[in-house]
């Protein structure tokens, strides 16, 4: 009794925190087909609190200017704040060194840094590189592609039937022509949190490097590079409350000064001429042509916003949201989850009886509910289960315990509907 | 405005009066002004599914990747025909939205020659509301349906006009 009035009271206290941080992301008090919106599609991309959107502004009102090149005043203001950003990131993660901070436009564009570079130096003709069945399609076709070029082949570790990865599959993956292991430490189809740190403990133990795919982890854990001993970790602004064509590859210096560049322009040279050119050193080898400058500085600001609200909260609350919507959506007789991992956080894949993906989807989102549908750019996911693709709710740290009524609710409209 | 129980009792009527229509524009209209009894949206979609349940089952024959126009997300599979120089379509989607619009779509189309489908003006899905479900940007194939509908109402009138 006195433990569940503690509850009621923890509950509480955490769903005014929350309306208070919902007051602060301005586009959750917006309204869509006449229903308050409800946002559940955070794992494709989550919103902007003011202190980003307004950062952004302030940038671009006051202190813009291309950095890196001017004496003047305002280039001097603006690279300050570009390098202040990159400071900002190297403590987030917890890396060694600010040079170990490269700015990309994304997760994407970070992975295919990294393949592209290793394609063109690191990779031989019968290598391989270890990747696992729950990848997001960005985490497979870079390699794919540094595969064709260099004659490399790729190795796949499957994954159980909850979607916890196959461990033994894995530590059976690795041989001595391993020359990288790509793994995500979230799942964004299946909300699977893979075992990272032993894996790369264990890929360490063979002397090969890893890269850590961490856009779905970044907004909704602490992490730390140095712990983790990963070699590569990558992640996006958007996923994590900043904005969109700005992502982060961080990378151990004695591998990166290795890397070959992989694009050439402006910034990224020491020296030019016909007969041949000299490289900068890190970061900025990697950084060539005018960077996203308000776009890193935005992210700065998200950082700042996640590190004011602090993981005790957001893994709580989350946590609380993840569970609250698992026992809401396994009332209903004909749905199925699709990811039960014991390691799970953030999103919940679902089907509801053999209705579309699509019809879910389209039904919940004229009751104002955004969700995804469809195969979340994980085929190999749904190749896994025969299953075409699935509905996935995915949570941030201003989503309600209400909202998930909401969405239960929803369903069971839709299945009035499709039943 | 009714629900679409409502619907179901009344449409023995719609429907006697469709067959009498022939011009692509009453057609055209004509579900336009059933789409505007249902006020809820909800209701819009459920009317819409149950059009699509009312398809005639596509032959297993045609459920082949010949037949398929492969979406992003939902499948269509898309058989024409001609008889006596008219078009006429069977159709089926494993999605039921899809599948409903296809529903409407082989109601206008279905039965005409390859010239008046080609000039057919299908803003109806437009003033009913549906008209996002066309956007290539869905990816539910339903924008490569009335493509491929086109294409081959083209196909056939060019050879009528040849011979």
């Amino acid at each position: 009794m006195r433990e569940s009035s503690h509850r009621e009271f923890e509950g509480t206290v955490l769903e005014d925190r929350v309306e208070q941080i919902r007051s602060s992301f301005p586009i959750l008090s917006r309204a869509v087909h006449e229903h308050p919106l409800v946002y559940l599609d955070n794992a494709a991309s989550s919103q902007k609190p003011d202190v980003v959107i307004d950062r952004i502004s302030r940038y671009y009102r006051e202190q813009h200017s291309n950095v890196h090149r001017g004496v003047h005043a305002l280039s001097q203001e603006a690279t300050d704040a570009y390098e202040e950003a990159r400071d900002t990131v190297c403590e987030f993660i917890g890396a060694d060194d600010r040079s170990e901070i490269i700015f990309t436009k994304g997760t994407t564009d970070a992975i295919n840094l990294v393949a592209f570079s290793y394609a063109g130096r690191m990779l031989e003709e019968g290598d391989e590189i270890v990747l696992t069945q729950m990848e997001h399609h960005s985490n497979i076709v870079p390699w794919q592609l540094a595969c064709e070029i260099s004659g490399a082949i790729i190795k796949v570790v499957p994954f159980e039937e909850d979607g916890s990865l196959n461990y033994e599959e894995y530590e059976k993956s690795l041989s001595e022509r391993t020359r990288l292991v790509a793994v995500t430490h979230v799942s964004n189809s299946l909300g699977t949190v893979n075992p990272v740190k032993r894996m790369i403990s264990d890929a360490h133990g063979l002397d090969i490097p890893v890269l850590i795919d961490g856009a779905q982890a970044v907004s909704h854990m602490p992490v730390n590079v140095c712990e983790l001993d990963a070699d590569f970790y990558c992640f996006s602004g958007h996923k994590m409350y900043g904005p969109t064509g700005i992502g982060v590859l961080y990378g151990k210096q004695e591998l990166l000064n290795r890397m070959p560049p992989y694009q050439g322009g402006g910034d990224m040279i020491e020296s030019v001429s016909f007969e041949g050119s000299s490289f900068n050193s890190l970061p900025y080898k990697f950084e060539a042509g005018t960077p996203n400058i308000a776009g890193a500085i935005g992210l700065a600001a998200a950082m700042d916003f996640i590190r004011e609200t602090g993981f005790d909260f957001i893994t709580d609350h989350e946590t609380r949201l993840l569970h609250h919507a698992h026992e809401k959506l396994q009332a209903f007789d004909r749905l199925r989850i699709i990811g039960t991992a014991p390691e799970k956080i953030s999103v919940v894949s679902f089907l509801l009886g053999d209705s579309h993906p699509y019809d879910v989807a389209t039904l919940l989102d004229r009751l104002g509910i955004a969700v995804r549908s469809g195969h979340h750019c994980t085929q190999p996911v749904m190749a896994r289960y025969g299953i075409p693709g699935t509905v996935r709710a995915s949570f941030a740290l201003y989503n309600t315990i209400d909202e998930i009524d909401v969405l239960a609710e929803g369903l069971e409209r839709a299945e009035g509907i499709l039943f | 405005m009714c629900s679409p129980k409502d619907w179901n009792a009344q449409k023995g009527f719609y429907f006697e009066k469709l067959t009498a229509a022939h011009e692509i524009s009453t057609v055209s209209q004509d579900i336009v002004d059933e789409f505007a009894f249902f006020e809820d949206w909800l209701d819009r979609y459920e009317h819409l599914i149950d059009l699509g349940r009312e398809l005639p089952i596509l032959d297993d024959a045609f459920r082949t990747n010949e037949y398929r126009i492969r979406g992003c997300q939902a499948q269509v599979w898309l058989h024409p025909s001609r008889i006596n120089g008219l078009v006429y379509f069977t159709a089926d989607s494993d999605a039921m939205i899809t599948k409903g619009l296809i529903a409407l779509l082989i109601r206008v189309l279905d039965g005409r020659t390859g010239d008046e489908i080609m000039n057919a003006d299908l803003s109806f899905l437009d003033a009913i509301g549906m008209k996002e479900h066309l956007s290539p940007t869905r990816k539910n194939g339903l924008d490569a349906m009335i493509k491929q509908i086109k294409l081959y109402a083209l196909a056939l009138s060019s050879q009528a006009n040849q011979s």
